[in-house]
Formats: C-alpha cells, sequence, structure tokens
C-alpha cells in the first residue's frame, strides 16, 4: 500500500502552533495583556492593530473533532438545550469548556482556554457563530462585537462594502476602549499588509497543485492551513508559507507526487471530517485520487486586502467569501476551479450540522454536473459529530466513485 | 481455460450473504443465500461450498470477485480474490441483463437503497439512502417485528390489501410504533402494510429522478413483488424484474470474475 508522504515543514508548523498557544496562555495570565476572541474569518486585522492577543475558537473545536473527542463533549452542550442539530463546532466546544477539559493540555501543555476580554465575530461565515460567542460573552461577562455581513451575494457592490466598512469602523472605536489603545492607522496598515502577504503565499502553496501530479492534497492544506487562519496579520505566517511554499517548489521540481501514480484528480466541496482526515487521505491514496483542491482550504485567501485602504478592503475581502456568497455565484467558482485545477470528479461533503458550508441542500451537485460534466458524489457526514458518520457507507460511496471513473 | 472452470461472484451483503457461480458460458452453475451472521468469512466460505453442490470442486473455480458491505472480509484459501463495490456489480448485472439500455436500477437491500444509472452500457451515477433505515429491508424487518408476524409474510398481507393506509412517519422507529397505534384504533393489518410498503416506495423515490428503464433488484424485491406493483403504480409504467433480483449483485460480482480470470 502507498504511503504518506510526510511534508518536512510539519516540525516548524508544530513549533509555530507551540508558541502561538503558550503566548496566548502567557497573555491570559498577564493582567496587562488584552486577549480577544476572534472568528476564523474574522476581523484579525484590526484586533491586531490594537495589540491583543488573538484566540481562535474554531481552531480548538476541530481540534476536538480531529482527536475525535467531540462526541464526549456534544451531548454536555445538548443537555444545556442547544440542539445536537446545530453547528457541532459550537456544541463540542461549549461541552468540552463546560466540562473544563481542553486538547491544548495535551498538544501544547496549556491547562486551559486563554480567558477574553472581548469577542468579535462576523456573520459572513454562518449565523451560529453568534450563539456560540454569545455564550462565552455571557460566561465571562465581557464584550460581544459583531460584523453582521449581507448575504447571498451575487457580485459584491459599493454599498455592500460600505455598510461593512462602517461596521468595522464602529467596531474599532469600541476596541479602542476596551484596549485602553488608541487607534493607528499605520498599524491596521502593516497587520493588513501582512495578512495580504500570508494570504498570496497561501494561495501559491495552494496553486502548486495545479501541477500534474500534484505535490499537495487537501488532507495536507487541513494540517498547514493553521497559520493561514490564527496569525494572519503577523509576520510569523509569512515566514513559514515561505517555508513550505519552497519545500513544494522543490517537489514540483522533482517530480514527487504527494499520489504515488495519481490517476484521479478530486476536488472536496464543504467542510474536512476532522476525525477521519486520515482515513479519507488514505483512502484516497490508495484509489490513487488525489484531491487536489478544495473549497475550505482556498477560504482563507483574500486577495481584496489593500493596506492603502484598510477598512473598505477588510469589507470587501471579508464579505467576497465563497461561503457568503449567492448559489450562481458559487456554481461559476466551482466551474472555474474544476477548469483550473482539471478535476476529474468532485466530493461534496453535506454536513449534518453544517449548512452554511454544505452546497448540497438546493440542488447545485446535479446543476454542477450538467455545467461541467464533471460526475460529483455527495457524502453525508459532518465535520465533528461522527455519530452522523457510516464509515462503511462512505469508504463504499468513494470506492464506487473512483469505479465509475475508471469505467468500471 | 477449461469448460469445467468456474467464476464466483460473493456479494455479502448486511442481512444475508449470496454467492452465485458461473460457468464461461454464463450459465449459473450454483448459488446460494444465507444471514450474513457475525461472521462473514464464515458466511462467505459457506456459501461458497453450498453453490458448489457440497462437491470438492474447489479446483474448478478460476477466479472470485468479492462485492456488498463485508467484500473485503472475504478470504477462501488459495484463492485470488479482488474486491469491487457491489454498485458496480449491480451495473455490471443489468448491462448484461438489459444491453444497451438506458437504465435507473433501484437496489433495496437490508440496511443500504441505492439507485444507478446506466447509459451507453456506462455507470454514470449512483446516490444511496441517507444514514437512516427508511425505505430499506431493515424498515420493513422492524415492523414485522414490531407486528409479531414473520417478514415473509408481509407481502401476503399487503397483497391482501386495495386500500393502502398511509403512514406519515419518515423514521423507522416512529412509523412502527403509527402503525400500531392505527390497528389498535381499527385500521386493517393489510391496509397499514401496504401503507408501509407505499412508504418504503416513497423513500426510494425521493433518492434520485427514475429515469428512461427502471430495474428492480434486491432481496425486498425478491420477497415482496408487491412492491413491484407498488412502483408501477407510482410510475404509470411497466419496470424490470430480474430472474433472481437478490442474486442479481452477486451475478454481476460473477461476471467480473469470469471477466477478470479470462483476460489472464
Amino acid at each position: 500500500m502507498s504511503k504518506r508522504k510526510p511534508i518536512h515543514a510539519v516540525e516548524e508548523l508544530r513549533n509555530v502552533a507551540t508558541d502561538y498557544y503558550q503566548k496566548l496562555d502567557r497573555a491570559s495570565k498577564d493582567p496587562f495583556q488584552k486577549v480577544a476572541w476572534c472568528s476564523s474569518v474574522g476581523p484579525a486585522e484590526l484586533l491586531l492593530a490594537f495589540d491583543f492577543k488573538v484566540y481562535y475558537p474554531e481552531n480548538h473545536t476541530a481540534m476536538l473533532g480531529s482527536s475525535r473527542i467531540a462526541n464526549k463533549y456534544i451531548p454536555v452542550a445538548v443537555a444545556q438545550g442547544y440542539s445536537p442539530e446545530i453547528c457541532s463546532y459550537l456544541t463540542s466546544d461549549i461541552g468540552a469548556f463546560l466540562m473544563k477539559e481542553t486538547p491544548l493540555t495535551k498538544a501544547y501543555r496549556v491547562e486551559e482556554v486563554p480567558k477574553p476580554d472581548v469577542l468579535v465575530y462576523n456573520t459572513n461565515q454562518c449565523r451560529d457563530i453568534q450563539e456560540w460567542f454569545a455564550f462565552y460573552a455571557r460566561t465571562f461577562n465581557v464584550p460581544l462585537l459583531g460584523i453582521h455581513s449581507p448575504k447571498n451575494i451575487e457580485e459584491i457592490n459599493q454599498s455592500h462594502i460600505n455598510y461593512v466598512e462602517e461596521q468595522l469602523k464602529q467596531m474599532s472605536d469600541s476596541l479602542e476602549k476596551i484596549s485602553g489603545n488608541d487607534f493607528e492607522k499605520k498599524k491596521l496598515e502593516e497587520t493588513v499588509h501582512l495578512s495580504l502577504e500570508t494570504s498570496n503565499l497561501w494561495t501559491e502553496v495552494l496553486e502548486t497543485a495545479i501541477v500534474v501530479p500534484s505535490p499537495f492534497t487537501f488532507f495536507d492544506g487541513c494540517i498547514h492551513m493553521l497559520p493561514a487562519v490564527v496569525l494572519r496579520g503577523e509576520q510569523i505566517s509569512v515566514d513559514y508559507y515561505r517555508l513550505l511554499s519552497q519545500e513544494l517548489e522543490e517537489r514540483v521540481e522533482n517530480g514527487v507526487a504527494a499520489v504515488e501514480n495519481e490517476k484521479y484528480r478530486l476536488y472536496w466541496d464543504g467542510m474536512p471530517i476532522w476525525g477521519k482526515l486520515r482515513v479519507n487521505s488514505e483512502q484516497f491514496l490508495e484509489l490513487r485520487a488525489c484531491v487536489v483542491a478544495s473549497t475550505y482550504c482556498n477560504s482563507w485567501i483574500f486577495s481584496d486586502l489593500n493596506p492603502q485602504v484598510p477598512f473598505s478592503s477588510m469589507a470587501k475581502a471579508y464579505t467576497g467569501l465563497f461561503i457568503n456568497r449567492s448559489e450562481s455565484s458559487k456554481e461559476k467558482y466551482l466551474q472555474e476551479m474544476t477548469k483550473k485545477y482539471q478535476i476529474d470528479g468532485i466530493i461534496f461533503h453535506n454536513a449534518r450540522t453544517c449548512p452554511y458550508n454544505s452546497n448540497t441542500s438546493y440542488g447545485m451537485p446535479k446543476r454542477i454536473e450538467e455545467q461541467t460534466e464533471v460526475p460529483n458524489l455527495v457524502i453525508d457526514a459532518d465535520l465533528n459529530d461522527l455519530n452522523v458518520y457510516s464509515e462503511e457507507q462512505t469508504k463504499t460511496n468513494i470506492e464506487a466513485f473512483i469505479e465509475q471513473l475508471a469505467g468500471i | 481455460m477449461s469448460h469445467n472452470s468456474l467464476f464466483a461472484g460473493i456479494d455479502v451483503g448486511s442481512s444475508f450473504t449470496k454467492v452465485v457461480l458461473l460457468d464461461p458460458a454464463k450459465n449459473i452453475y450454483g448459488s446460494d443465500i444465507r444471514f450474513s451472521g457475525t461472521n462473514l468469512r464464515i458466511a462467505a466460505e459457506h456459501g461458497l461450498h453450498t453453490a458448489l453442490q457440497h462437491n470438492n470442486l474447489d479446483s474448478r473455480i478460476k477466479r472470485i470477485v468479492a462485492t456488498g458491505f463485508g467484500r473485503k472480509n472475504v478470504v477462501i484459501d488459495n484463492q485470488n480474490i479482488s474486491a469491487i463495490t457491489e454498485i458496480s456489480c449491480n451495473a455490471k448485472a443489468a448491462q448484461f441483463y438489459y444491453p444497451n439500455k438506458a437504465l435507473s436500477i433501484i437496489d433495496i437491500g437490508g440496511q443500504d437503497t441505492k439507485i444507478i444509472k446506466t447509459r451507453d452500457g456506462k455507470r454514470i451515477s449512483f446516490k444511496m439512502n441517507r444514514k437512516c433505515a427508511a425505505g430499506t429491508g431493515m424498515f420493513l424487518e422492524e415492523l414485522a417485528l414490531k407486528l409479531r408476524v414473520q417478514p415473509t409474510d408481509l407481502n401476503s398481507l399487503a397483497s391482501e390489501s386495495s386500500n393502502p393506509n398511509s403512514i406519515s412517519s419518515y423514521c423507522t422507529v416512529f412509523a412502527a410504533t403509527e402503525i400500531l397505534s392505527r390497528i389498535r384504533e381499527g385500521a386493517a393489518l393489510e391496509d397499514m402494510v401496504r401503507g408501509a410498503f407505499h412508504s418504503v416506495v416513497k423513500r426510494v423515490m425521493e433518492i434520485d429522478v427514475l429515469e428512461n428503464e427502471v430495474v428492480l433488484t434486491g432481496g425486498v424485491i425478491a420477497h415482496n413483488p408487491t412492491i413491484v406493483e407498488i412502483f408501477e403504480e407510482e410510475l404509470g409504467r411497466s419496470v424490470f424484474v430480474p430472474p433472481f433480483p437478490q442474486l442479481f449483485v452477486a451475478l454481476g460480482a460473477a461476471l467480473y470474475a469470469l471477466e477478470e480470470g479470462t483476460s489472464i
């Protein structure tokens, strides 16, 4: 059986992640240092400009998922009245908090999640994030600030940008008071500049997979995306992606394939199944299928950021996310991706508790198949809740899909 | 290749294990259907032995293809076995029986229901029920258990009704409770069972659009011909049912075994 090829930069990634969480832990214990919690596609640059240390609960809960312990915590939140049908990121994270447990202890020797001074979200990704953060705002008795983004956007126009920009400016006024620091435009320009650089380098990394055979898979992306999520706006993420990009370029030059004898190139739409990342990736490896691109990893590309106009460019970049777009706009994007990466088949993950990040409820797979003539497969699973995942059924579906592509 | 050669397809399903042996002329030499039980390897081994009519003819087997839920569990001494999904095997058998037809093949099994589409001799898509027993054999087994009747008696009960009593619950557990409540209120058992069959058909028709010629296969079809009638009522046209619907997937696997065995 083929083996996964380790990416050497992962050693540095471990150091980066350890350093990030230990610094957060120290900040949490330091009365002079403020900590902000931020949604994964929230206004990180603004928080960094006020010298907040920024913590992202979504990364924490993805760790609960990937270490397959989320189902220990989901029932705890459900017993508090949170439905098992809502976001399992939310239910597993709140459940773990109520049980006073965190995977940070085992991974980074950090005893508890950092205490927030403020919680900041953007509804560009979903409705549930607001309720998730509201729980912690009540628990810690700290302010909750939100950007309420326009939804279902076909094409972004100036009124969308103005609406979000205004909210960002109001948020900046509130953050000034909470942090005790004055707003400095130069600082925001610098964090936006670093975020843009991170985004550009992350794009370079992801686009190495355009090459046939691809040096990189979606499953690698799920691991190596961490700095783009939790450290964008900081120099360390720029440095990390320079390192990773260089290693992948070397792979390309030497013809090193992430999947030995790559035969099929697939696209993954929707969330990863965190607890089954290894199982899924090994099955595709065995079937000589490389998942070369994904909507999920591409979600941390913010090419519209512009340090010269930080507020309006943040408004544009964060409102224009795939998840926030209309069905037809998403379809155009998937058509482009299918061509760009020479895709043979698309996997749609229908995540039971994440309707926002599942594009299977309004007939899109059927339409995309008609538009692109690229066959697709819908997998029913979840991001964190493995109780709604059937391993045998999923494996059979994937295997049968590859047999279909092979003409068996 | 000797004309004595045999090619085996073993379909290890969640409820039953099915075996089909083909000779080189694609005639069925032997077959077997048995409970899969808890030891899938033993079920496959014993099924194969019975299909060989208990003769010590193992040396005549040239190739085995295993399929179904337990396809990776099949181990037969001295035999080279390959695994192909039940979806491909089903389409293979359909192309054998109904060559050159565009088909929507429905396979209602113990825990899975699938709709597989073929066109120009190729499989173009497949869809499976979500992680829920509604519309599968398990729904009917659960119902029989609650009604204290044998699953094999459901068809004769349904066939005696001309007035199906519709069931509103989607969930297998709630549907069984609803049926019991209605019977307590005076509904006829036969009408409720026919209503349950209608419910299975509705669930299946939600999986995908049924285009072109429709083929019905699987154990539920083999044991409940009334479901075929209901499909025809709902679709307003005739459907195909192959000679041995429960052995259909195993036959497809045996056809693959024949192809693999003769291409060596």
